[in-house]
C-alpha cells in the first residue's frame, strides 16, 4: 500500500503558522517566565508575531494557489482578509492589553476559576495579580480566523472554526467586573457555539454523502454534474450555512449575541465583534462563491431572505436599547445583513464590496469599543446610554471621535461606511436585487436614527451630576482608536487605493 | 485655467480650521476672522465672474479629477448660470450672516468660535453642492451639508433645538437615502449601457431608461429635493427648524440650503428623467397649489413671527416648483429668479426679526406694536423686508413671481389662477404681521427698545438694495437664467406652447 506523503507550502501559510506558534509560545511563557515579566514578554510577542504574519501576507501579494493537498487556499480573498484581519488584531491586542484603564490593573479577572463573590476571588483580588492568558488565547482565536476564510474544504473550514471559537468562548468568561454576566455570557455563546458548531459539522457530512469529496473544488464539480440526491445536498447546504450563519450573528441566529456582547471585556468583545464577522464572512464569501455557486438559485432567495430580516430586525430591535454594548451588538446584526446584500449579489461587485465592508466595519467597530471602554465611574465602564448625555461637555474630543464612528455606522458620507454601503448596494441591484437595496436603504434611515439619538446625547444633552467621567486615554487605546479612526476617516475620503487593491484581489482560486 | 470653484470651496473650509485653531477665549478675533474669509470668498466669487460667459448655456469653469476610480467617481464641478447666481447667493448672505449674527452665539453649548467655524463649513459644502456635476458628488456635498447645520441648530438655537435639530436632519437623511437608491440605479444602468461606471450628469442624461424604472427613479430624487425644498406634505421639519434655529442659520437655511432642492429638480430630475417628471407633472403642479395657498394660510395664523416667515417661504417654495413644472421657459426663468429673490427678502425678514426678538426677548407677534415710533429705521426696513416677500410691483419678487404665473398660464391656466390667490393672501400675512408689529399703540414693554445699530444697518443695507435693484433691474440675471433655461429645456425636450390669444 502507498502512503501518499503531503506537500505542505509552508511559505504560503507562513502567516497562519506565525500566529499559531507564536500562541504556543505565549503558553511556555505563561508556564515559565516569572508572573512580573510575563506581561511584557506576551505584548511584545503578539504584537510582534502579528507584524510578522502582516509581513507575510504582504510578501505573499499576488499568489494564487490551492496549498497544502487543498485544504488552504492562498488567493486575493484570503490574503486581503488576512491582512484585515492581522491589522484589526493589532487594534484589539492593543486594547487587550491597555493597563492604564481599570483601576483594578486590566480588564480581566484576576482568577477565572473562582466563583463570583467568593472567599477565593477575594484572595485573589487582594493578591494584586493580573493574569496574562487572554494572550496566547487571542493568538489562538487569530490563528484560527485566519484558516477560516483560506479553507479549501469542508474539514478544515470546521477545524478553522472551532480553533477561533473555543478561545472566544472563554475570553467572552474573563471579565474583572459583573463576573456573572461574564460567565453568563461565555456559557451562553458556548452552548449556542457548540450547537452551531453541530450543525455545521452534520450538514457536511451530508455535503460529503452527496459529492463524495469535502473539497469545495470536488464540490462545485459534483453540483455542476448533478452527481447525486438533491435533497441531501440540500440539508447539508441548509445546515452548513445556519453553521455560519450563527458566526456572523445574522438573524434568526443571531441571539447570543446582545448578551456575549455586553458580557465579555469590552476589549474582547471590539476583537470579537470585529475579527470574528471578517473571518466568519470570508469563509461564508469562499463557500457560496467557489463550491456552492453552481447551486446559487437555491440558496440566493434564502440568503435574501435571511439578509432582509437582518437588516430590519437588527435596526428595530437597536432602537429599543438602552445599554451603548447591547445598541452596538443589534447594530452589528444589522451589518451583517448589510453585507449579506453584497454576498447575495454573486458577483464580482458583491465580492468587491463585501470585501471592502468588512475592512470598514472591522476598522469602525475597534474604534467604537475602544472608546467605550473609556467612558467609566466607580463600577467600571458606564455603559447605560443615559449616562453618556452630555459628554461632549467633559471631552469634545473622545464624544467627537465616537460620533465619527457613528457616522461611519450609519454610512454618512465622507466615511467609510458610505462608501461601503454604496458599494454592497450597487452589486446588489446589479444583480436583480432591487427590493434589497429598497430594503436596505430603509434599514439604515432607521438606523441613522439611534447613531443619531447617542450623537444628540453627547452633544446635546445636559451632563448628569453623578455622571461618569471619561479617563484620558492611556496610549495603547490611544493608539488602537487613532488607527481606528484614521482608517474611517481615509476609507471614506480616499478609498481609491484599496478598491484598486480589491479589485485585483477579488478572484477565488479553486 | 484657474480653479476658481475648488477655489471658492477651500477658503472657507480652510477658515473654519483657522477659527477652531484660535486660542480659547478670543471670541473677538474668531468673529473678525470669519467676516473676513467670508469677505475674501465673496471677492474671489465675483473675481469668478470675468471667466463666466453668461451667453452659454451649457457647464463652464469646469474641473474634473479621479477621485474613486473603481466606481468611475469623479470630482468634477462646474456651474451654469443657475448655479452660479445660487453660489453667488451664498457668498453674499454668508458674510451678512457673520455680521448680523455677531452676539447670537453667546449663549449656545459650544463656544463662539464654534459657531463662526460652522458657518464657514456650510458655506464651503454649499458652494460644493451647487457647483457639483458629478451625481456621487452632489449626493456627498447634500449630505455633508446636514452636518454643520445640525450643529448650528442643536447647539445656538432656542428652546426647541435639540428636537428641530434632529427632525431636521432625519427627514433629510431619509430623502437623501431614497436618492441614494436612485444614485446607486443610474450607477448601474450606466455600467449596463456605457460600459463603465459613470455619476457624470452630462453623460447621464443620454441614458436610455425604461418608463416604468424611471417613474421610480424620479421619486427618489424628487422625494428628496421636495423634503429639502419643502413642498407639502413634506415641510413639517422646516417651522421647528427655523423657530428654534438662530436668525443667521434661519437665513442660510431656508435662504440658500433649500434652494438645493428646487435646483436638483431643476438640475437632475427633470433632465435624468423627463419622461417620468411629465408623468408626474400634473401631481406636482397641484402639490405646489397645495403648497402656496397652504403655507400662506398657516402664515395668517402664526403667533410667532418666525414661524410665520417658515410658513411664508413654504408658501414661496410652492411658486417655484410651479414654475419649475410649469416646463415653460418663463416658468423656468421665473423660478429660478424666484429662487435668489426668495433668498434675500427672506434673508431680510429673518435677519430684521431676529433683531426684534433679541431686543423684546420674545418671538410672539402680539408682544410688538407701535415699533414705527420707537425704533423707525428697523420698523422701515422689516416693513421694506415685508413688501418685497407680498411682491409688491418695484421690489425683487415681484418680477419672478410674476414671469412664473405668466409661465404656468401659458400651459396650465387653472393652475396659474389659483396661485394667485396666494399673492392676495400673502398681502394678508404680511400687512397683519406689519399692522400688528410696527404700527398701532406702542405695546407694553416696547418703549426703550434700541433701534438697529451701526453693525446691524450695514448688515441689513446690502439685502435691501439688493431687493430695490433687482426689482426694478433684473436683467442681468435674466441674461444668465436664459440661456441655462433654454438648454435644460432642449434636454428635457419640451418648448413653449404656442401663444394662443390674439383674436
Amino acid at each position: 500500500m502507498n502512503f501518499h506523503v503531503p506537500v505542505i507550502q509552508y511559505a504560503e501559510v507562513l502567516p497562519i503558522l506565525i500566529v499559531l506558534g507564536a500562541a504556543v509560545l505565549g503558553v511556555l511563557v505563561e508556564a515559565f517566565i516569572p508572573r512580573s515579566l510575563r506581561y511584557v514578554f506576551q505584548v511584545v510577542i503578539s504584537l510582534g508575531s502579528i507584524l510578522l504574519a502582516f509581513v507575510a501576507v504582504v510578501r505573499l501579494h499576488g499568489t494564487s494557489h490551492v496549498a497544502v493537498e487543498g485544504s488552504v487556499v492562498v488567493d486575493g480573498p484570503t490574503l486581503f482578509l488576512q491582512g484585515t484581519l492581522l491589522l484589526l488584531a493589532i487594534g484589539g491586542v492593543l486594547l487587550i492589553a491597555e493597563r492604564g484603564l481599570d483601576t483594578g490593573g486590566s480588564a480581566f479577572t484576576a482568577h477565572a476559576a473562582t466563583l463570583p463573590g467568593s472567599e477565593a476571588e477575594r484572595t485573589a483580588l487582594a493578591s494584586g495579580i493580573i493574569q496574562t492568558e487572554v494572550f496566547p488565547l487571542t493568538l489562538f482565536a487569530l490563528g484560527g480566523m485566519l484558516l477560516f476564510p483560506a479553507a479549501g474544504d469542508l474539514v478544515t473550514m470546521f477545524v478553522a472554526l472551532e480553533v477561533l471559537s473555543l478561545p472566544l468562548y472563554l475570553m467572552s468568561g474573563l471579565a474583572r467586573r459583573r463576573r456573572l454576566l461574564s460567565q453568563e455570557a461565555a456559557l451562553k455563546y458556548f452552548l449556542l457555539g457548540a450547537f452551531s458548531s453541530a450543525f455545521f459539522l452534520y450538514g457536511s457530512a451530508l455535503i460529503y454523502g452527496y459529492a463524495g469529496t469535502v473539497s469545495l473544488s470536488g464540490i462545485r464539480e459534483a453540483i455542476s454534474s448533478n452527481a447525486g440526491n438533491d435533497l441531501v445536498l440540500l440539508m447539508g447546504v441548509a445546515l452548513v450555512t445556519v453553521g455560519l450563519l450563527f458566526k456572523v450573528s445574522a438573524v434568526p441566529f443571531h441571539a447570543w449575541t446582545p448578551d456575549v456582547y455586553q458580557g465579555a471585556p469590552t476589549p474582547v468583545t471590539a476583537f470579537m465583534a470585529a475579527c470574528t464577522k471578517v473571518a466568519a464572512f470570508g469563509a461564508i464569501l469562499r463557500l457560496f462563491y467557489v463550491g456552492l455557486s453552481g447551486l446559487r438559485w437555491d440558496w440566493r432567495p434564502m440568503l435574501s431572505g435571511v439578509a432582509i430580516v437582518t437588516m430590519v430586525l437588527g435596526v428595530i430591535w437597536a432602537l429599543t436599547q438602552t445599554d451603548m454594548k447591547r445598541m452596538l451588538a443589534y447594530s452589528s446584526i444589522a451589518h451583517a445583513g448589510f453585507i449579506l446584500t453584497g454576498v447575495v449579489a454573486v458577483n464580482k461587485a458583491g465580492l468587491e464590496g463585501s470585501l471592502f465592508y468588512l475592512a470598514a466595519y472591522g476598522f469602525t467597530t475597534i474604534g467604537a469599543f475602544a472608546i467605550v471602554t473609556l467612558v467609566r465611574d466607580s463600577t467600571g465602564e458606564a455603559t447605560h446610554l443615559s449616562q453618556w448625555s452630555g459628554l461632549a461637555r467633559r471631552s469634545p474630543l473622545v464624544a467627537s471621535t465616537f460620533a465619527l464612528f457613528l457616522l461611519a455606522y450609519a454610512g454618512i458620507p465622507l466615511t467609510s461606511g458610505f462608501v461601503a454601503k454604496f458599494a454592497v448596494f450597487a452589486a446588489a441591484y446589479s444583480s436583480g436585487s432591487s427590493a434589497l437595496v429598497i430594503v436596505g436603504v430603509l434599514s439604515s434611515a432607521i438606523a441613522a436614527f439611534f447613531y443619531i439619538r447617542v450623537i444628540v446625547l453627547m452633544f446635546f444633552a445636559e451632563p448628569k451630576e453623578d455622571g461618569p467621567t471619561v479617563v484620558v486615554p492611556p496610549i495603547m487605546t490611544t493608539a488602537a482608536i487613532t488607527l481606528a479612526a484614521s482608517v474611517t476617516l481615509v476609507l471614506g475620503v480616499m478609498p481609491s487605493s484599496v478598491l484598486d487593491l480589491i479589485k485585483s484581489a477579488a478572484r477565488f482560486t479553486f | 485655467m484657474f480653479p476658481w470653484l475648488t477655489t471658492l470651496g477651500l477658503i472657507p473650509l480652510i477658515g473654519s480650521g483657522v477659527i477652531a485653531l484660535l486660542p480659547k477665549g478670543r471670541d473677538l478675533l474668531a468673529k473678525q476672522v470669519a467676516l473676513a474669509i467670508s469677505l475674501v470668498a465673496l471677492l474671489v466669487s465675483l473675481l469668478m465672474l470675468a471667466d463666466f460667459q453668461k451667453n452659454s448655456g451649457g457647464l463652464q469653469l469646469v474641473e474634473s479629477h479621479n477621485w474613486i476610480a473603481s466606481f468611475g467617481i469623479k470630482y468634477a464641478v462646474g456651474v451654469d448660470g443657475i448655479a452660479l447666481l445660487l453660489i453667488l447667493l451664498a457668498t453674499i448672505l454668508a458674510p451678512i450672516v457673520i455680521l448680523a449674527s455677531w452676539n447670537e452665539a453667546e449663549n449656545g453649548r459650544f463656544s463662539v468660535k464654534a459657531f463662526f467655524a460652522l458657518i464657514l463649513i456650510l458655506e464651503a459644502f454649499m458652494v460644493g453642492v451647487f457647483a457639483a456635476t458629478d451625481v456621487f458628488l452632489f449626493y456627498v456635498f447634500f449630505e455633508a451639508m446636514l452636518i454643520p447645520v445640525y450643529f448650528l441648530i442643536g447647539s445656538f438655537g432656542g428652546t426647541q433645538r435639540s428636537y428641530a435639530a434632529v427632525k431636521f436632519l432625519l427627514y433629510s437623511l431619509f430623502g437623501g437615502l431614497l436618492m441614494l437608491a436612485a444614485v446607486i440605479a443610474l450607477y448601474v444602468i450606466s455600467k449596463d449601457q456605457f460600459g463603465a461606471g459613470t455619476f457624470d450628469i452630462t453623460a447621464l442624461t443620454k441614458l436610455h431608461i425604461g418608463v416604468q424604472l424611471q417613474r421610480w427613479l424620479f421619486l427618489g430624487f424628487f422625494i428628496a429635493f421636495a423634503i429639502k425644498a419643502p413642498l407639502w406634505p413634506f415641510h413639517t421639519w422646516l417651522p421647528d427648524a427655523v423657530a428654534a434655529a438662530t436668525p443667521g442659520t434661519a437665513v442660510l437655511l431656508v435662504g440658500v440650503l433649500d434652494k438645493v432642492g428646487t435646483f436638483g429638480m431643476l438640475r437632475y430630475a427633470l433632465p435624468l428623467f423627463p419622461d417620468a417628471a411629465k408623468f408626474f407633472t400634473p401631481a406636482i403642479i397641484v402639490l405646489s397649489i397645495i403648497s402656496v395657498i397652504y403655507g400662506a394660510l398657516l402664515a395668517i395664523g402664526q403667533t410667532d413671527i418666525k414661524r410665520l416667515i417658515a410658513f411664508t417661504s413654504i408658501s414661496h417654495f410652492g411658486f417655484i416648483t410651479l414654475g419649475i413644472f410649469a416646463m415653460t421657459s418663463q416658468g423656468l426663468s421665473g423660478a429660478t429668479l424666484y429662487m435668489v429673490n426668495h433668498g434675500f427678502s427672506t434673508a431680510a425678514l429673518f435677519l430684521i426679526a431676529g433683531w426684534m426678538i433679541s431686543r423684546r426677548k420674545s418671538s410672539l407677534i402680539s408682544d410688538f406694536g407701535g415699533l414705527q415710533r420707537v425704533t423707525p429705521v428697523m420698523a422701515w426696513t422689516f416693513f421694506i423686508a415685508g413688501m418685497s416677500a407680498l411682491a409688491l410691483p418695484g421690489l425683487s419678487s415681484f418680477v419672478s413671481e410674476f414671469l412664473v404665473l405668466v409661465g404656468t398660464f401659458t400651459r396650465y391656466p387653472w393652475a396659474a389662477i389659483i396661485a394667485t390667490v396666494g399673492i392676495i393672501l400673502a398681502a394678508l400675512y404680511v400687512l397683519i404681521l406689519v399692522q400688528r408689529s410696527l404700527h398701532g399703540p406702542i405695546a407694553p414693554g416696547n418703549e426703550n427698545l434700541p433701534d438697529l445699530s451701526r453693525r446691524e444697518k450695514y448688515a441689513i443695507a446690502p439685502v435691501l438694495a439688493v431687493i430695490i435693484v433687482l426689482g426694478f433691474f433684473p436683467k442681468p440675471l435674466l441674461d444668465v437664467i436664459n440661456p441655462t433655461v433654454v438648454q435644460t429645456m432642449q434636454v428635457v425636450g419640451v418648448t413653449d406652447p404656442a401663444p394662443t390669444g390674439g383674436k
